[in-house]
């Protein structure tokens, strides 16, 4: 009896709010794409930018007001530049290390790796090639030269559809990924399922909620007055609902973010995107 | 609508009490409290009464109740208001006292799966801040406060 009422006040409410909420969501102008993977619980896979309102989607869209783009300015410039003991430059040992392009890389992290031995970030990618073949200090996460870094090789692949391999060695990873996604955490008590799967289109207080996948990473946030990367957003996810945050590059966040990639295989790159 | 009871019990002492019908609930330095076997809390956690209007405002406090992060509420001076849960417009013709205070002192006991925090529990989390281990989030006399507030919300509109 009571689930029948909440579900009768829920359509009322839906509707009353789609008309207030005026993003491309709820306006029909979204673009709405299929999983690209029956396993994917999402009936339809939708970017985060769908989900906010029109001065945020041009801030994103028009590169000159994009604030992310100072950050992938940054990133081609020390891309370019030799450091480290074997003078050379990312740019120069990239795809022998990595074993692919920078564009092809865009779309392809998290990925397992052979020379790592497990499935890593992008980040880690960037570490691994700067101390294995660049002899070259690690960046710092968090930090001006990763953000740079990420951003630009990310850029390189604007506009291409994601396609994270979840599959062979990387299967165990997708699997703790999937776990972290459904498990409550924090006095809170919730997992990102119930706002991101169950409730996404549906206002948290002030905030609309969108499907959190992270196309769009690294993120300038008008909150943070930077740019910043999946880890950061998930530690901000886990504090909200009073949860212990990982640190950066936990192989537990590195998990989380293939899934959610995975999730959102299919839809284009947008870094750097734009957020509230 | 029992099981969540069942499920949730590996976290929380619970034993039968004399009346097949009710459970008791202990947990360390919490009030101790009886489920009825229509899902209810039928006394006050502290034996007072609540303050409705301080419970008021324990909903609208981010920090607190924080109910309108999820529901819509007769409360027109605040400006967001949630849509992940039924609006609680009505909500005392709807349910009673004792479900109302289950309502809010933990949710999962009438659905597992439920979105809503379980505002006077302290075990059972996975990775709580440990900030907040061993907390609830609200104090038994601030349940009672929300409580005689939800208590007025009579009106449908
Ligand atoms: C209490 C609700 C809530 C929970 C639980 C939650 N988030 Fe979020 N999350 C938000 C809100 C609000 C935003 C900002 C609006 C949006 O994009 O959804 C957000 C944004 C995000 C974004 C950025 C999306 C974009 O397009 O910019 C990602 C990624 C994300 N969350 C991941 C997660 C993950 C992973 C979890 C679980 C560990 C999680 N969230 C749990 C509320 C939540
Ligand atoms: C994170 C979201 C969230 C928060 C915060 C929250 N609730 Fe809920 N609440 C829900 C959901 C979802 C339901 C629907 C029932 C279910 O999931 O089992 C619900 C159901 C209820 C119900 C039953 C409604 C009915 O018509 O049967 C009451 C009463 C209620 N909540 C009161 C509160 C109060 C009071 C607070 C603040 C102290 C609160 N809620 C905070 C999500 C929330």
């Amino acid at each position: 009896m009571r689930n029948i009422m909440y579900a009768a006040v829920g359509l009322m409410m839906t509707t009353a709010t789609a008309m207030a909420a005026g993003t491309p969501y709820h306006e029909g102008s979204a673009t709405i794409i299929e999983p690209t993977d029956e396993r994917n619980p999402l009936a339809e896979v939708v970017s985060g930018i769908d989900f906010r309102k029109s001065m945020i989607r041009e801030m994103q869209e028009d590169e000159f007001s994009n604030p992310g783009m100072i950050v992938v300015d940054y990133g081609a410039e020390i891309w370019e530049q030799v450091d480290g003991t074997a003078g050379k430059s990312l740019s120069d040992v990239w795809e022998s290390c990595a074993g692919m392009d920078a564009a092809t890389a865009a779309v392809s992290y998290p990925r397992y790796h052979d020379g790592a031995g497990k499935v890593i970030s992008l980040e880690q990618q960037i570490n691994y090639c700067r101390e294995t073949a660049m002899g070259a200090e690690p960046y710092k996460w968090e930090k001006a030269d990763m953000l740079g870094m990420t951003a630009f090789i990310r850029y390189q692949g604007n506009g291409e559809a994601i396609n994270v391999s979840i599959d062979g060695p990387a299967a165990a990873t997708y699997e703790r990924g999937k776990e972290l996604y459904y498990q409550r955490v924090g006095q809170l008590d919730m997992s990102c399922a119930h706002c991101h799967e169950d409730n996404y289109g549906n206002y948290i207080r002030a905030d609309m909620l969108s499907q959190g996948h992270i196309n769009g990473f690294p993120t300038y946030r008008v909150k943070w007055n930077g740019v910043g990367s999946t880890h950061r957003r998930f530690r901000g996810c886990n504090g909200n609902i009073r949860a212990t945050k990982l640190a950066y590059g936990h192989e537990d966040y590195v998990a989380l973010e293939l899934y959610l990639a995975w999730r959102g295989n299919g839809l284009t790159v947008e870094t750097p995107a734009v957020r509230q | 609508m029992r099981i969540g009871v069942a499920l949730i019990a590996g976290a929380m002492a619970f034993s039968m009490s004399a009346h097949a019908d009710t459970k008791f609930v202990k947990e360390d330095g919490l009030v101790s409290y009886m489920i009825t076997d229509s899902m209810a809390i039928n006394k006050s956690l502290t034996g007072a009464a609540g303050d409705a209007a301080n419970g008021r405002k324990l909903a609208i406090n981010r920090k607190k109740g924080n109910c309108l992060a999820c529901h819509v509420m007769p409360i027109a001076e605040q400006q967001f208001h949630g849509e992940t849960a039924p609006s609680l417009y009505g909500v005392a013709t709807r349910l009673s006292e004792g479900e109302l205070r289950m309502q809010i002192v933990n949710a999962k006991v009438t659905n597992e799966d439920t979105m809503m925090p379980s505002f006077y529990r302290t075990t059972g989390y996975n990775r709580p801040d440990k900030k907040f281990i061993g907390k609830t989030i609200l104090s038994a006399q601030e349940v009672e406060d929300v409580v005689a507030y939800l208590m007025t919300l009579d009106k449908d509109e």
